[in-house]
C-alpha cells in the first residue's frame, strides 16, 4: 500500500491512529475539544464506537474490553476525566490486559468549558503515564505508541490534548491497520479484585512501575527528542507550546517530551547540562518545572511565563527576546459573546421564567448561555449534572419556602449524564423543588451528538429511546408534566403552579434543538407590519438576533437569519407580527 | 516559500470552517506544508469566530498571532474590524459588506460601530463585496463564503484549475455547481491585486 499524505485535524489524527493500532471498543461522551475523535472514529470499519451516558461508564466499558483482550479506548474533555477518574484510580491498579487508552483534551484558554485544569495533575496523582503530542501526525503515532506502552508497562495511558491541537489541521502519513491478536482473558483474582489485600499487594507495584518507566523514557527517542542547537539557551517543552518556540526561535536547543509522566529524569539532566539558560515551556500548571527544581536543577519557569491561558510564539519574542510585536491596535469594539441561535426553543422557556422573575440554577450545555443578558435567568453553573443538587442544597439550607422562586435547568443529555442521581436524591430525602429538563432531542452544545433518549446510537443505527418522563415518574417524581418550549401561556402556567407545589416536580419542556437537520419542525415565516408596530419592545426582550430595528426604531426581522419559530410573534400584543404563509428552511 | 498567513473571521454559522479547508485542501494539493485552526463547540454559537490557515515550506505553529496576517477574510465588517490587529502593515482585507448585530448592539447597551468599520478601510487595503446580494442573485444565500473565496483567491499563489479542484473535492457533492458559480462569481470583483503576489 502507497502513502497516502492527508489534511487530518488532530482528533481525526488520533481517531486514526486508534484505528490503525487495531482498537475494536471505543466508548465516550461528548465534549469540546475531544468529541470529533470518537466522531471519527466511527467512520472507519471493524471499530464497534458508542456514546456512553457518562465518562465513568465509557471508561468502565473501555476497561472492560481491555480485560476481555482487545484495544480499547475512551475519549473525554479534560473535566470529563474527573467524572471518569473514579475507575481510573483502581484501573492503575490492576493494570489492563489488552492495550487501554483514554484520550482527554484539555482546554488552554477555556474556548469552551467551566476550568481550565490540567490533566497531567490528575494524572500524576493517579499515577498513569501520559503522552503529549504537538502536530497532527505525533497525535496518530503516539496514540499507537501508547497501545504498545499500556501492554508492555501493564498500565492505563492517557493521551493528552489541548484545544489548539485537537482543532488543528496538519499533514498525517496514513497506514494500513494492524489488528493484535485478541489475548485470552485470564481468571486472575489478585490483578483484577481491587479489595484492600490485594490492593495493597498492587500498591508497590504501580510505584515501581512508574519509577521504571520514568528510567526507561530517557531512552524513548521516538517520544523524547533532544533538539541541540544553540547552547546558550535549551527549552524543556512538550505540546503545541513546543511549536511556538520553533516558530519564534528556531535556533534554541528544545528537549521535546513526548512522555509527560513520569518525567524522564536522566535525560532531562542530560540536556540541562548542555543549555547555559534552561527554560520550562508549558502551558497551564508547573507541572514539569516543579519536579525538575526538585531535582536540584536551575530553570525558569512560571516566574516569566503565565499559568493561564494558551501560549503563544509572540508570548516568547517578547519574554525571551524582549520585541515588541508590531500591529496594529485592538479595536475598542462591542463584543460579540456566543448567543443562543435564532429560534432555539430554549429562549422561549428562558423568556417565560424571566417574566416570573424566577432564579434558575443552571447546568452545562447551549442553555448555559441563560446566563447572559439580556435574559439573566441562570445564577449557578459549576458542572454536569449539578442543576439539581445546588437547588436542592438551598432548599435544605433554608426550607422549601426560599426556593418558592427558583428552579433547576439541565438539558437531556446532561440530565442522563449525572443530574439523575440528583433527581433520586430529591426524591428521596424529600425535596418540593422544580426541575426544568429542556428536551432538545439532542446533545446540542458539542454538535449533536444522540444520547440515550434521542433514539440513535453513534454508528447511526436505531437504539430504544428512554423516556425521561417515564425514567422520572419510576424513581417516584408524582408530578412530571412534558409541554411544548413554545406554548408560552401553559408554560407560564404550569411554571407558577409548579414552584408554589410543595411537593418535588419536573417539567419537561421539549422542542427539538432549531439547527438538528433531520427531521426539522414545520417553522413558519413571519413578517413585522410596520403600521400596527408600536414600539413597545415585548419582543425584543428575548435577545433574538434576527431582530433589528428599522429606521423609525420599530422591529425588523431579518429574514437571513430567522428560523421561524414564532417567539416574537407570540409575544406581540398588538398582533403586528404576520405569519407569512410559507416554510422557511432552516439554515 | 515564507509561510503564507490567512485568517479567517466571522460569527459563528457562516462557514468559516469550510473556507478554511478549501485553502488547506488546496495548499496540501500543491506540496505545501499547511496547517489551520479552527474553532468548535460554545465559541460557535453566534459568537466571534476565527479560523487561521498557514502555508508555506516548513510550517511550525497553526495560529496566525498580532501583525502576522497577510490576508484578513472577514464575513462580516465589525469582525474585520476585531481582528485587524492581526494584519501585517501591507495586509489586505476581503471583507462582506454584511451586518450582525451583537447581543450588546442587539439589546442596545452599545452601538454597531461604522465609523470604525469606516476607519479600517482608511487604514489597510480592504475590498468590501456584499455578497449576500450577489449570492441572492445566484439563489442560493449559503453560498456567500465561496463568493468571498472567489475575491480572495485573486491574490493568492494558485491557478484558477487548482481552485476548482480543491472546491469540487471539499464542498458537499450536491452543491459542487452551486459553489463553482459562486466561485468565478467571486473572482469578478478584484481583477488586479493591489499586494504583491506571495510567489
Amino acid at each position: 500500500m502507497s502513502e497516502e499524505k492527508k489534511l487530518l485535524l488532530g482528533n481525526e489524527a488520533f481517531a486514526r491512529g486508534a484505528w490503525e493500532a487495531g482498537v475494536k471498543v471505543s466508548s465516550a461522551y461528548p465534549g469540546t475539544p475531544s468529541t470529533e475523535v470518537s466522531e471519527a472514529l466511527a467512520t472507519y470499519d471493524d471499530v464497534y464506537c458508542e456514546w456512553a451516558p457518562n465518562e465513568k461508564v465509557a471508561t468502565e466499558v473501555a476497561i472492560g474490553a481491555s480485560l476481555s483482550g482487545v484495544r480499547a479506548l475512551s475519549t473525554m474533555k479534560h473535566v470529563g476525566l474527573n467524572v471518569a477518574s473514579d475507575p481510573l484510580y483502581s484501573v492503575v491498579y490492576t493494570g489492563v490486559n489488552a492495550g487501554l487508552v483514554l484520550l482527554v483534551a484539555d482546554d488552554p484558554g477555556l474556548y469552551s468549558s467551566q476550568n481550565e485544569q490540567d490533566t497531567r495533575m490528575v494524572a500524576r496523582a493517579a499515577h498513569v503515564p501520559v503522552l503529549e503530542p504537538s502536530d497532527s501526525q505525533e497525535a496518530k503515532d503516539m496514540m499507537i505508541r501508547a497501545y504498545e506502552l499500556s501492554e508492555e508497562y501493564d498500565t492505563p495511558v492517557i493521551v493528552r490534548s489541548t484545544t489548539r491541537l485537537s482543532h488543528s489541521q496538519g499533514q498525517v502519513t496514513l497506514k494500513p491497520r494492524q489488528v493484535p491478536e485478541d489475548k485470552p482473558y485470564v481468571t486472575d483474582i489478585r490483578k483484577n479484585v481491587m479489595v484492600p489485600a490485594n490492593s495493597a499487594l498492587k500498591h508497590p507495584l504501580v510505584v515501581a512501575r512508574e519509577a521504571k518507566m520514568a528510567e526507561d523514557g530517557s531512552t524513548m527517542s521516538d517520544l523524547n527528542r533532544m533538539e541541540l542547537r544553540d547552547p546558550s539557551i535549551g527549552f524543556i517543552t512538550s505540546g503545541i507550546p513546543y511549536q511556538y518556540i520553533r516558530e519564534a526561535l528556531p535556533e534554541a536547543s528544545i528537549l521535546k517530551l513526548g512522555l509527560v509522566n513520569p518525567l524522564p529524569r536522566a535525560l532531562i539532566e542530560e540536556f540541562s547540562a548542555k543549555v547555559a539558560q534552561l527554560y520550562i515551556f508549558e502551558e497551564l500548571d508547573p507541572v514539569i518545572e516543579e519536579q525538575v527544581k526538585s531535582w536540584g536543577i536551575k530553570c525558569i519557569g512560571k516566574d516569566l511565563f503565565p499559568r493561564v491561558g494558551e501560549y503563544s510564539a509572540n508570548l516568547l519574542r517578547e519574554k525571551i527576546l524582549g520585541q515588541t510585536i508590531e500591529a496594529r491596535p485592538q479595536a475598542q469594539i462591542p463584543a460579540r459573546p456566543p448567543i443562543l441561535c435564532p429560534g432555539c426553543p430554549h429562549r422561549a422557556v428562558f423568556t417565560v421564567m424571566k417574566q416570573l422573575k424566577l432564579h434558575a440554577a443552571g447546568d452545562i450545555g447551549c442553555y448555559t448561555l441563560g446566563a447572559a443578558a439580556p435574559l439573566n435567568v441562570i445564577e449557578t453553573t459549576i458542572c454536569m449534572g449539578a442543576s439539581l443538587g445546588t437547588l436542592y442544597g438551598m432548599e435544605k439550607a433554608h426550607g422549601p419556602e426560599y426556593i418558592k422562586n427558583w428552579v433547576a435547568v439541565i438539558g437531556d443529555s446532561t440530565f442522563l449524564h449525572t443530574g439523575i442521581n440528583s433527581l433520586m436524591n430529591m426524591v428521596y430525602n424529600g425535596s418540593t423543588g422544580t426541575v426544568v429538563i429542556l428536551d432538545n432531542s439532542i446533545t446540542a452544545m458539542t454538535g449533536h451528538q444522540q444520547n440515550p433518549s434521542t433514539g440513535k446510537t453513534l454508528m447511526g443505527t436505531p437504539a430504544p429511546q428512554i423516556s425521561i418522563k417515564k425514567l422520572c415518574e419510576a424513581m417516584g417524581v408524582k408530578h412530571v408534566t412534558e409541554i411544548y418550549s413554545f406554548d408560552l401561556k401553559d408554560l407560564k402556567k404550569l411554571l407558577k403552579q409548579e414552584v408554589e407545589r410543595d411537593e418535588l416536580s419536573v417539567i419537561i419542556a421539549q422542542s427539538q434543538c432549531v439547527l438538528l437537520k433531520d427531521n426539522p419542525p414545520i417553522r413558519h415565516q413571519y413578517k413585522v407590519k410596520a403600521d400596527e408596530c408600536t414600539k413597545c419592545g415585548a419582543c425584543m426582550r428575548p435577545g433574538c438576533p434576527a431582530l433589528t430595528y428599522d429606521e423609525d426604531g420599530k422591529t425588523k426581522i431579518n429574514d437571513t437569519m430567522c428560523n421561524g419559530c414564532g417567539l416574537c410573534f407570540r409575544l406581540c400584543g398588538f398582533k403586528a407580527i404576520k405569519m407569512v404563509d410559507s416554510v422557511v428552511e432552516v439554515i | 516559500m515564507e509561510t503564507y498567513n490567512i485568517v479567517i473571521v466571522g460569527v459563528g454559522g457562516q462557514g468559516t470552517l469550510l473556507t478554511s479547508r478549501i485553502l488547506g485542501h488546496l495548499a496540501l494539493a500543491k506540496g505545501y506544508d499547511v496547517k489551520l485552526s479552527e474553532v468548535h463547540g460554545m465559541a460557535q454559537r453566534g459568537g466571534s469566530v476565527i479560523t487561521f490557515v498557514r502555508f508555506g515550506d516548513e510550517v511550525a505553529e497553526p495560529i496566525v498571532e498580532a501583525g502576522q496576517a497577510d490576508l484578513l477574510i472577514a464575513f462580516e465588517r465589525l469582525e474585520a474590524v476585531r481582528y485587524k490587529n492581526l494584519l501585517k502593515p501591507n495586509g489586505l482585507v476581503i471583507m462582506n459588506d454584511e451586518r450582525i448585530d451583537p447581543m450588546p448592539v442587539v439589546i442596545r447597551q452599545a452601538e454597531y460601530p461604522e465609523d470604525q468599520v469606516a476607519q479600517l478601510e482608511q487604514e489597510v487595503d480592504v475590498v468590501r463585496i456584499n455578497a449576500r446580494e450577489e449570492a441572492r442573485k445566484l439563489e442560493n444565500l449559503r453560498v456567500f463564503n465561496t463568493i468571498i473565496l472567489g475575491a480572495a483567491s485573486r491574490i493568492m499563489p494558485f491557478t484558477e484549475e487548482e481552485w476548482e479542484a480543491a472546491i469540487r473535492e471539499t464542498v458537499p457533492p450536491k452543491t459542487v455547481d452551486i459553489n463553482l458559480a459562486a466561485f468565478r462569481k467571486g473572482r469578478e470583483f478584484r481583477r488586479e491585486a493591489k499586494v504583491a503576489n506571495p510567489q
